[in-house]
């Protein structure tokens, strides 16, 4: 019993200890001349898709809840923005050549056909963020249609 | 008496976590000071090296530059053909693993391709063309089939635009599949048909096209 509550106390000392450590928020004041939703022109049904299931991750802009601020989360979501902008970051959708924008979108259509994104985890962490049926079929036929016109 | 004693204990902690919470959001807001700063760069540091360890997904093209320019390969589109053959040989007889390290050789060798030669204009779109190769034959490196295919397509259409400008010593044959994604094509060095994006299960689906050379 005296160890259990040792070992308990630790892990708060421990849990409250990493909480000093701060990490690189990625959130930004401005929207850059770049951003995909202000070159494209987006209808509103999209933007907000975008916005609710994609940015988070593909933007230099991530609306943190509460619980995504606190250690270790923070960490875990620090290590996974960084490798969703470095794939795909739609804050800096003009900087690419039309061929990469062509690549890019192909790959989006993919991911989101395949339900690979928005990632499983995070739809359990943001229920709002799941695409349904429809909304799929939606932003997809959108994305068909950027692609083709490019 | 000795719940109580917990349960104070517990509540303590509680709230001194809400506190420090609330004041590592602030301290993250306001410039760093000197130990938090350090600390960033720790955490960053950490960070850094746990994304290497799953995912050599490498965005590391200064790392590649380097490693490719000691080795002394030169920089030629020849190479690149070589390695994408390769790599769709692997695709064919549906090898995932052979394809993963030959998508790797393949970015290496991208990369280092030498484009002084060529004018402005072809430099440009040259760079274009491999900075997108390069990010597929990368994926390629480390993912499953399937995803290895669907990349496969689009690294082709790149290494097929690359040999327009570049050309090339051999005769290439340029065949397509109708079947795969609303059709696909891709490169090979000899006429008869061996679909990288069906394997064995459709090895001789496709026909050729175009003859290049």
């Amino acid at each position: 019993m005296k160890t259990v509550k040792n070992i308990v106390l630790v892990l708060m000392v421990a849990f409250v200890g990493i909480q000093f450590i701060p990490t690189k928020r990625n959130q930004s004041d401005t929207v850059p001349v770049t951003d995909f939703m202000l070159v494209n022109k987006v209808p509103n049904n999209i933007k907000s898709m975008l916005q609710v299931s994609c940015y988070d991750c593909h933007s230099n802009n991530t609306n943190y809840p509460w619980y995504n601020k606190m250690q270790p989360i923070a960490w875990f979501l620090e290590g996974h923005i960084n490798e969703g902008k470095a794939e795909l970051n739609f804050s800096e959708w003009d900087s690419l050549s039309n061929r990469r924008k062509l690549s890019k979108l192909r790959s989006i259509i993919k991911q989101i056909e395949s339900d690979k994104m928005p990632l499983e985890f995070y739809i359990s962490i943001h229920k709002d963020a799941e695409f349904s049926e429809e909304e799929k079929i939606t932003i997809i036929q959108w994305m068909t249609q950027l692609r083709d016109s490019l | 008496m000795k719940n109580l004693k917990v349960t104070t204990g517990i509540l303590a902690i509680a709230i001194a976590l809400v506190t420090l919470t609330v004041m590592s959001c602030k301290d993250t807001k306001k410039e760093h000071s000197n130990e938090d700063s350090l600390h960033t760069e720790m955490s960053a540091d950490e960070n850094h090296s746990a994304m290497n360890h799953d995912n050599s997904n490498g965005h590391h093209d200064n790392e590649n530059k380097e490693m490719t320019m000691n080795a002394d390969q030169d920089g030629n589109s020849e190479l690149i053909l070589k390695d994408y053959f390769n790599l769709k040989n692997a695709l064919v007889a549906d090898d995932n693993s052979k394809a993963k390290e030959l998508g790797g050789k393949l970015a290496k060798s991208l990369v280092n391709l030498d484009v002084s030669k060529y004018t402005d204009a072809q430099k440009s779109e040259l760079n274009e063309i491999i900075e997108d190769a390069v990010e597929h034959a990368e994926h390629i490196s480390e993912s499953p089939m399937a995803h290895q295919r669907e990349h496969f397509k689009i690294l082709s259409k790149d290494v097929t635009d690359m040999v327009t400008i570049t050309g090339t010593a051999n005769t290439l044959y340029e065949q397509f599949c109708p079947m795969y994604d609303k059709g696909s094509a891709w490169l090979s060095m000899s006429e008869e048909v061996r679909n990288p994006y069906y394997g064995s299960k459709m090895l001789k689906c496709g026909k050729v096209q175009k003859e290049i050379n």
